[in-house]
């Protein structure tokens, strides 16, 4: 039973990866399901439970799992009825030897990526809280269910870089039942087997070389995808890597990691187009294909050298590219949407984060933070009382704990902010109004990553609003987003302050506190639909001023029209914000004005 | 515990592995700062190291790492059985490298109360936390630009001081905290607070090797490593004994090492041209030659010294210019060029 012989289905492929991870669940590190709940996702969850056997453990992680439910700590209860501390057995212990399920990976918090992480590279769980310090060796596969929509932010780039696959099921959805292409127990004579299979030095450099001709940096990518080659020969019963495994794992692992277009490599080869990509893996592609005669016949194969091994890999990778590459790296924001990813868990406000800034009486609810020594002294007035009430020798040492004495600690976050900028990209003082914008942008970043503030930028211009750069902290982001800046057009106002709106209450629902510049002359000429024409233009804008208003934001309007009209003020009207006519803006002043006006809207807030 | 990848095996990435043993040589260089892409062997390195570094010895059951040569007082109450009259056992034990995880709470970091203690005998007593933990070791921080403010904060002050005050749960304790901070990060995801930035002796930009053979030999070495964690520690074990020799024998003769006036000028000379703030860019380019020479047996720190370490000791203390388009170590690398020529 050979996997290459077939044409490779979505469906079989992962049935593929489910019987790959089995054989190698800890050093593949796992996978990341892109699906929302559904059918298809239970029913391949399942192929890969049984695969890798029902009684090793499979263990839920929920998205907001306590520490100490992750690591392990000290059992409350049990503590309090003993009078001394009971541990209780950490999540990540518990998975030794088995799986566990990240749901909703992508709005775990950081902390509770970051333990599994260092979990994975060290193969242990390292506890010390409570009082307690413990290493315990524990190996899992992670399977990390990402169920973001759209732009949103996924799984953190660190967790996705330790994770061999990446299963979209788009392509999925309708597949009721997952067809397993291998038995358990040919799972386990793979895994005998795997420790014996022999990877040839020309294939390794091949997978390599094949790695950087599509701009993968991270070494784990090559890692992987050996390990995928020599897990393929295995299931396949050989001991040695062949050709087809290389290609195998060039599919699997480097083209959905590909961050550049290989290179055309010989002239040879037609002008195969990477944005259409074939279905079939391109160790089977022997007919109805334009590159037959590069295609090597069953007779050359056996003297293929290294380059041609190379050539294959890659040619296995750019079959298998993601659609829509090229477009996407055309525009230039592959690295953009990594880098955007997964931030979100960062700024979320959690009850238990910052500084302690006293305690209140409570429950012991998941979360809460018990102040024993408060709790202790809330107690002590009553030990007598309820010893008797017991009957308990007062010789005994054991303190008479009761609900009500707890004590939480009260923690305190600081806000963060961010500072969205909304530049006019239209007209003739476009280019200088974008490049003092971009220049204020990089000089309020210079000093934000002091105030742990984020700035964004929202360009608006011919029929659209676009956002330049989402809201970041990095300088190094802004300087690539902000590299090349359109201009010209129309002013579709109204758009401007429509994503402007959208934008903001995104950064509220983060828990940040938004503050929105608009850098215009507020002369609107484009109208919602992108329809010229000054009236509606401005009727719109001035409605879509109203609906900021009502978000409720500190707004800052800076009228950069050389002579300051009527127009700007009555917009900074309607949004409710602040008009500073400055029409010989430089960077330097408008980061000022910027500075000042986030510091007004602190003092607002405090 | 789980077997770490050598460090003499770790394949290319000479500036984070010279900068990493000059910290182990000289700690008071005050930590190694690496930025770079994932996956191009940070946290390898940092692991390794602990298995790379000398022992050190410590009194049988102190809880806080003091030094059995250090003949100041302790600081802890509960250490004073180490005084003159007492003689605890001494041991030898790994240096620690000790993680501190993102999500870390205060109480973890600088210890808090101890609840057996509290609640079986109803005693206030202390347990100590990370940072007692990391005492003449390594305090590890990966993705250190996203720790959180007060944690920032916290690690400030004790770094600077080198012990930690702990005012917390009516516990008040101090205890000697002196390590070598090693950071690791990728700048895309966030910049570092300047006041922490400034704490690091010296900074490293990790790159992924972009020439085939190298990337080859990291996956082929790593492979390898995976298959057979003990047999590949074995095959290595005599790189590592001479690495681990090297650096006891630089750490040996560090005092000797001559600085001439000649290179303390250079030093500072470098520093002005390119503006950096205050005068512990100097300081640091000077003991890093220090440590640099001693490594490589030399009794002088010569030009080449400072040449080879600028860009670590001084690249991420200039003054930002966001309007300059040209990286930091770009500017440095021009200064060095300019005064020692190419």
């Amino acid at each position: 039973m050979d996997m290459m012989d077939q044409a490779a289905s979505p469906e079989r492929t992962a049935a593929l990866i489910a019987a790959l991870i089995a054989v190698d669940p800890y050093g593949l590190g796992g996978l990341r399901i892109k699906s929302g709940p559904a059918a298809a996702r239970d029913s391949w969850l399942s192929l890969l439970r049984t695969l890798l056997g029902t009684d090793a453990p499979w263990r839920k992680v929920p998205v907001n799992i306590p520490e100490s439910r992750l690591l392990g700590g000290l059992d409350l209860t049990a503590t309090l009825g003993a009078g001394r501390p009971v541990a209780e057995r950490g999540l990540l212990v518990e998975a030794d030897g088995g799986t566990i399920i990240l749901a909703m990976a992508e709005r775990a918090e950081v902390a509770t990526i970051s333990h599994i992480i260092a979990c994975m590279d060290q193969g242990h769980v390292r506890l010390e809280r409570d009082g307690l310090g413990l290493v315990t060796p524990s190996r899992f596969c992670v399977v990390a269910l990402d169920e973001a929509i759209g732009d949103e932010p996924g799984i953190v780039p660190n967790l996705m870089d330790r994770l061999a696959f990446d299963l979209d099921f788009a392509l999925l959805a309708q597949t009721e039942m997952f067809e397993a292409l291998f038995n358990e127990q040919a799972i386990r004579d793979a895994r005998t087997r795997l420790k014996d299979v022999i990877v040839s030095n020309g294939m390794i450099e091949a997978l390599c070389a094949a790695a950087m001709a599509l701009g993968i940096t991270s070494s784990r990518a090559c890692l992987f995808a050996l390990k995928v080659a020599r897990i393929a020969a295995a299931l396949a019963g050989r001991n040695h890597v062949i050709e087809a495994d290389g290609a195998l794992a060039a599919e699997l692992i480097l083209a959905p990691r590909a961050r550049a277009l290989p290179p055309p490599q010989s002239a040879d080869i037609d002008e195969s187009q990477p944005n259409e990509p074939s279905p079939e893996p391109p160790a089977g592609q022997n007919e109805g294909d334009e590159d037959t005669q590069t295609d090597p016949g069953p007779e050359q194969k056996s003297a293929l050298d290294d380059l041609d091994l190379t050539d294959l890999i890659l040619e296995a990778a750019r079959a298998a590219l993601p659609p829509g590459l090229l477009e996407r790296i055309q525009q230039g924001n592959i690295s953009l949407r990594m880098g955007a990813s997964g931030r979100a868990g960062l700024m979320r406000k959690t009850k238990n984060r910052g500084r302690v800034t006293g305690t209140r009486a409570g429950e012991l609810v998941s979360g809460a933070r018990l102040n024993v020594i408060e709790t202790m002294r809330a107690a002590a007035p009553w030990q007598t009382l309820r010893r008797n009430a017991r009957k308990v020798s007062a010789a005994t040492t054991r303190l008479e704990i009761r609900a009500q004495d707890f004590r939480l600690n009260r923690y305190r976050q600081r806000s963060e902010t961010a500072t969205i900028f909304v530049v006019d990209g239209s007209g003739s003082h476009a280019l200088n109004r974008m490049a003092e914008a971009k220049g204020a942008v990089e000089l309020l970043l210079h000093d934000c990553y002091a105030r742990r503030d984020n700035v964004a930028l929202i360009a608006f211009r011919g029929a659209q609003a676009e956002i330049l750069l989402p809201p970041t902290r990095s300088l190094v982001r802004a300087k690539r987003a902000l590299a090349g800046l359109p201009g010209g057009g129309g002013t579709p106002l109204a758009l401007g302050i429509d994503a402007t709106i959208e934008m903001a209450q995104a950064v509220l629902a983060k828990g940040q506190m938004p503050c929105a510049i608009f850098l215009t002359d507020g002369r609107a000429n484009i109208s919602r639909d992108g329809t010229p024409g000054r009236t509606m233009a401005e009727a719109d804008a001035m409605a879509a001023a109203a609906s900021l208003r009502l978000v409720g934001i500190r707004c800052l309007l800076i009228d950069t029209s050389p002579r300051p009209q009527e127009e700007g003020r009555r917009i900074a009207v309607a949004m409710g914000a602040r008009y500073v006519p400055l029409p010989f803006a430089d960077a330097m002043a408008l980061s000022n004005v910027a500075r000042h006006a986030l510091d007004d809207a602190k003092g607002l807030a405090a | 515990m789980a077997q770490a990848f050598p460090f003499s095996a770790l394949v290319g990435q000479d500036e984070m592995k010279r900068c990493l043993m000059i910290a182990a040589i000289d700690p008071s260089i005050g930590g190694v700062l690496v930025l770079g892409d994932r996956g191009t062997g940070k946290s390898t390195a940092v692991r390794g190291l602990a298995g790379l570094l000398p022992q050190m010895k410590v009194y049988e059951g102190c809880r806080y790492g003091c030094d059995p040569a250090d003949e100041s007082p302790s600081l802890m109450p509960e250490c004073a059985s180490h005084g003159p009259d007492k003689k605890p056992k001494v041991r030898q034990v790994a240096v620690p490298v000790v993680d501190l995880p993102l999500g870390a709470t205060e109480d973890r970091v600088v210890g808090a109360l101890d609840l057996e203690k509290a609640l079986s005998q109803g005693i206030k007593a202390f347990e100590p936390g990370l940072l007692a933990r990391a005492h003449r070791g390594f305090l590890y921080i990966d993705e250190i630009n996203l720790l959180e403010d007060h944690l920032v904060d916290l690690l400030l002050d004790v770094a600077a001081s080198g012990e930690a005050v702990v005012e917390r749960e009516g516990l008040s304790v101090r205890h000697a905290a002196r390590f070598v901070l090693i950071g690791s990060g990728n700048p895309e995801e966030g910049e570092l607070r300047p006041q922490l930035l400034d704490r690091f002796g010296l900074s490293v930009e990790m790159r992924t090797p972009t020439d085939l053979a190298t990337r080859v030999e990291v996956v082929r070495r790593r492979d390898q490593f995976e298959r057979d964690p003990q047999g590949f520690a074995q095959k290595w074990a005599k790189a590592e004994a001479a690495l681990r020799r090297k650096i006891l024998t630089a750490r040996g003769r560090l005092g000797d090492v001559d600085v001439p006036d000649s290179a303390l000028e250079k030093s500072a000379q470098l520093c002005m041209t390119l503006g950096t703030d205050g005068l512990r860019g100097e300081l640091t380019l000077m003991r890093a030659a220090r440590a640099l020479a001693s490594l490589e047996g030399d009794k002088t720190v010569a030009d080449r010294h400072l040449k080879t370490i600028a860009q670590s000791a001084l690249r991420h203390r200039l003054r930002r210019n966001p309007l300059d388009e040209s990286s930091s170590s770009m500017r440095v690398a021009r200064a060095v060029d300019t005064m020692f020529g190419t």
